[in-house]
């Protein structure tokens, strides 16, 4: 399910759009997926405060996001990439690579809220494989 | 045994008033075949399925996806006991239809997307999180009679 020349048209583009909005869509689909997936909260017992909108929970947002736009940019080549942030979630945060999924879900239901036009069944298709390759990716050096 | 809380019960209700079936229906099933191409294994007989136009504009998808919001709306009146209310429907689900069943989780997260686009910003997070509850509960029932 590699990423085709139109794939990657089409993530280019709906980032470009969405860009101005990336670290809200980031607070936002981190705090979903705390509230609707509690097991990863598990990852952020370290957090004051893992209310939807909070603080550590924003912050946190704004730097997923920026990976995800740094992936953009290396849409050619991911695992590349993506070396170093493999080696930090391999080695030092040990996150369960199942829940790159979850994430990846969550971020797709807030585009379908805050885009709910331009978010059509081709882009969401896109968008879907893009993240399945960001998170495989991230996967690469865990063993 | 499944517990509901108010919360959860007023917000599943409430999302079930606000959307339209047969838009969500139709929207949630043609996504699913669209973002998860293999799941057309299971709409041999469903004629023009080649694009994301022709399954967008397929009037039988659009049908069957009314079908599948029915099934919602007898979990949605029966949510105490949901397992015995689709134990029939699972039944149906393994031994007739065959349908492999992580292809439920798929569709559930495309009801998820289309509900999602559907509510915008009333769709928060513990809405969201009730919602999955529900398709969560939906899903483990028609999977309980696969053997």
């Amino acid at each position: 399910m590699s990423l085709t020349a139109k794939d990657k048209e089409v993530v280019k583009a709906f980032w470009a759009k969405m860009s101005p909005k990336a670290d809200d869509v980031g607070a936002d689909a981190l705090s979903r997926m705390l509230a609707v997936y509690p097991q990863t909260k598990t990852y952020f017992s370290h957090w004051k405060d893992l209310s939807p909108g909070s603080a550590p929970v924003k912050k946190h947002g704004k730097t997923v996001m920026g990976g995800v736009a740094d992936a953009v940019s290396k849409i050619d080549d991911l695992t590349a990439g993506l070396l170093d942030l493999s080696e930090l979630h391999a080695f030092t945060l040990r996150v369960d690579p199942a829940n790159f999924k979850i994430l990846s879900h969550n971020i797709l239901v807030v585009l379908a809220t805050v885009y709910p036009e331009d978010f059509t069944p081709e882009v969401h298709v896109a968008l879907d494989k893009f993240l399945g390759a960001l998170s495989r990716a991230l996967s690469e050096k865990y063993r | 045994m499944v517990t509901w809380t108010d919360f959860e019960r007023a917000t599943i209700q409430d999302i079930f008033s606000k959307i339209d079936y047969d838009v969500v229906g139709s929207a949630a099933l043609s996504r699913c075949l669209i973002v998860y191409p293999w799941t057309q294994r299971y709409f041999g007989s469903f004629g023009n399925l080649y694009n994301a136009a022709a399954i967008s504009s397929n009037p039988r998808v659009a049908a069957h996806g009314r079908v599948v919001l029915g099934g919602l709306e007898k979990a949605l009146q029966n949510m105490d006991d949901i397992k015995q209310a689709f134990a029939d429907l699972s039944v149906l689900h393994s031994e007739k239809l065959q349908v492999d069943p992580d292809n439920f989780k798929l569709l559930a997260d495309c009801l998820t997307i289309v509900v999602a686009s559907q509510l915008g910003k009333s769709f928060t997070p513990e809405v969201h999180a009730a919602f999955a509850k529900f398709l969560a509960v939906v899903v483990a029932a028609l999977r309980k009679q696969y053997h």
